[in-house]
């Protein structure tokens, strides 16, 4: 890690929020799901996101996904001010500058592992005339060379997982968003995606992660923890 | 995505549920073979129908012996039975009072077995002058036409028909040789070239089955058959007296044919007492022809109008039921970049693949429409052959004839129709909220 510093001695600034809020009307009643957060990204993090159940770790990351807008508060991506985007744009931005791996893979049923890789690209304006040479080239690289023409039905867990972060690659996303991308694995296979995500980590790509897992959140250089909506603590692990 | 992707990507998607598509596909293939099939049929009887008018003649006039109703022959009913129908001074009359017409044609008809040795063929024996066959624009083919001469001295001659000439002569040459009618002997002086039988019209006049035809000179019939006509109806004996059952008259110039149908009527109602009589104009006959022709399309169109539009209820149920099993789909490709407008795109294409599909194989049904009444009609005519008897010859040579107007325009309709119907769902897709979407089970 201090060899990635020495080169990049100040790194770029891909993301920032600050002092977001996102409240939820309940029944007449206000959910502050977050209630004034601030942070931000450089390239080359490796954020684990903690806390228990309800204190807003989702609601954060579909915020930083684009896939919310905040009540209040400012969220800078790739030089847009998120809040102010209309649905279209946000559309664009999550094409242009996202990469999302989800707990439950959500890869396309009716797609073969390679087309699944694709579909960001499908959204891109222009069309990029290498998009299955691309593809097939990170599907390699997550290790499923032999499986290209597979279903997600005809994969493993861990397999369709390497398929969700293939896919997640595929647009050369400024930040990579992870929502309990180990929960519905086991251990060994645990181990493996984390890996896998470690090598991204290394080869420059930052992070965002959610997980309730502590081991896992022990292997980011940065662990935020959660509570009703606020920053309760923020540690950098030693690697 | 250019269009062939999008094409395929919605094939694909179709495929996850092969059973429910292809249900959608049969709903709008339905519509659209019924566009084309209703359309070729229209087209088939009513060109049929003006086939037959054009045949009549455009210029020609036709009256015709009629049956007067019961009530009007009442009082004259009696034992020694009922004359009705054209007078052969009738003819006189029209032929020399009505300067516009240019050539007439009486003429007496009956049905009669004319035989030759073992053979026995059921046929119509035409009584009628040497006019006739340049009017009826009827060639014959060998020997030579009925001549004035034949009438003038009462000759036993007869022309053949191509059918019976063929029945009664299976090998040997008719020409010169003798046939039986009867009790008579006539002989065989022509044969007629081949002609299919013309559809009736509206049922004012039946069928021409010239190729049934056995023509003898007017003046002949008169002399050796008669005008009295002795039928058993129902035990008793019915006795008619019918000195001619048509005239065809022709007038020299389109224009005038109305106005002398007009003098005609006006001339006949003179003299004949009770309706026994109809004029028939086959230029009216085609106009009229022409117009039901119109009616008839637009009511087919609307009715496979229908029939596609609850072809299209079907695709929108199914969309309706896709896109909410698809919400997953839809939350991930949200997620990954699609704007609504994309999702939108891909829901369009997946109805317009299902609706296009249902249209092209309906065209290729369509395409079946002639061979499938051809063998609907030897099926009957082989295992019913009692049903196919009482067919009217409309069924008998209904032959379908694909307008390529009904194909381009079913075809569009199918299509257009999968995106009309194709909107709803696919507005519903687009408008899901990406993280709800992304939750659902
Ligand atoms: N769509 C929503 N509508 C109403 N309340 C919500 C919604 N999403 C989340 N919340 C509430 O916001 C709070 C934070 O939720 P969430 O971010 O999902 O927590 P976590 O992911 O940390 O378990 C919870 O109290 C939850 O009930
Ligand atoms: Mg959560």
């Amino acid at each position: 890690m201090s060899k990635a510093e020495e080169e990049v001695p100040e790194p770029v600034r891909v993301a920032m929020v600050r002092d977001v809020t996102k409240v939820y009307r309940l029944g007449g009643q206000d959910v502050k799901a977050l209630a004034g957060v601030s942070l931000e990204f450089k390239q080359g993090d490796f954020v684990a996101i903690m806390g228990t159940s309800g204190s807003g770790k989702s609601t954060l990351l579909n915020l930083l996904g684009c896939l919310d807008r905040p009540t209040s508060g400012q969220y800078l991506l790739g030089g847009h001010d998120v809040a102010t985007l209309s649905d279209e744009d946000l559309s664009r931005v999550r094409g242009r500058y996202l990469g999302f791996v989800f707990q439950s893979y959500n890869l396309i049923q009716q797609l073969s592992v390679v087309e699944n890789i694709m579909v960001p690209l499908s959204y891109q304006i222009p069309v990029r005339p290498d998009g299955r040479e691309l593809s097939t080239k990170l599907a390699t690289l997550v290790g499923l060379a032999g499986r290209l023409d597979h279903r997600p039905s005809q994969l493993s867990g861990g397999q369709q997982q390497r398929v969700a972060i293939a896919r997640a690659l595929v647009n050369n996303p400024h930040v990579i968003l992870a929502d309990e991308p180990t929960g519905n694995l086991d251990t060994a296979t645990s181990n493996e995606i984390m890996e896998l995500l470690d090598v991204l980590n290394n080869t420059g790509r930052t992070i965002v992660m959610v997980t309730h897992e502590p081991d896992i959140a022990k292997r980011a250089k940065t662990v935020i923890t959660l509570r009703d909506g606020l920053i309760q603590s923020v540690e950098q692990n030693r690697s | 995505m250019n269009v062939i992707q999008q094409l395929i990507l919605g094939f694909r998607s179709l495929m996850l549920h092969k059973l429910r598509s292809a249900l959608a596909v049969l709903g709008i293939l339905i519509g659209v073979t019924a566009v084309i099939w209703l359309v070729a049929m229209g087209e088939g009887v009513s060109y049929q129908a003006q086939q037959q008018i054009k045949d009549l003649g455009a210029t020609s006039i036709i009256i015709r012996t009629i049956k007067p109703s019961e009530e009007a022959n009442s009082d004259s009913g009696s034992r020694s039975g009922i004359a009705y129908g054209l007078l052969r001074s009738d003819y006189d009359r029209i032929i020399t009072n009505i300067p516009t017409i240019s050539a007439a044609v009486p003429m007496r008809e009956i049905s009669r077995d004319v035989r030759r040795d073992e053979y026995v063929v059921p046929a119509q024996v035409i009584g009628c002058t040497p006019e006739y066959f340049s009017i009826n624009r009827l060639p014959v083919a060998r020997g030579r036409p009925l001549a004035a001469s034949d009438l003038r001295g009462l000759e036993n001659v007869v022309v053949l028909a191509h059918d019976v000439a063929e029945r009664l002569f299976p090998i040997q040459d008719p020409l010169g040789r003798a046939i039986q009618i009867g009790t008579e002997f006539y002989v065989v002086v022509g044969v007629a070239q081949d002609r299919t039988a013309a559809a009736a019209i509206g049922g004012s006049f039946s069928a021409r089955q010239y190729n049934r035809d056995v023509y003898i000179p007017l003046n002949t019939f008169q002399k050796r058959i008669g005008d009295r006509v002795i039928t058993v109806r129902g035990g008793t004996f019915q006795n008619e007296t019918i000195e001619l059952n048509q005239i065809t008259a022709v007038v020299d110039d389109v224009a005038s044919v109305d106005t002398s149908a007009d003098i005609i009527r006006a001339l006949l109602s003179r003299y004949h007492k009770t309706l026994d009589y109809a004029v028939v104009v086959p230029k009216e006959l085609l106009e009229q022809a022409e117009t039901l022709r119109m009616m008839f399309n637009v009511l087919l169109l609307l009715i496979a109008g229908i029939s596609l539009v609850v072809g299209g209820i079907g695709i929108m149920n199914i969309m309706l039921a896709t896109v909410t099993e698809r919400t997953r789909e839809i939350g991930i490709r949200r997620a990954l970049g699609a704007t609504k407008g994309e999702i939108v795109q891909q829901f369009l294409w997946e109805t317009v693949v299902l609706s296009g599909t249902g249209g092209l194989l309906g065209v290729a049904v369509g395409f079946l429409c002639g061979p499938t009444v051809q063998g609907v009609r030897l099926a009957i005519e082989s295992f019913l052959p009692d049903v196919w008897s009482t067919l009217p010859p409309t069924i008998h040579q209904l032959e379908p004839r694909l307008a390529p107007w009904s194909i381009i325009a079913a075809f569009g309709i199918s299509v257009g129709v999968g995106i009309v119907f194709g909107i709803y769902p696919a507005q519903r897709a687009a408008n899901m909220d990406p993280i709800e979407a992304l939750r659902h089970e």
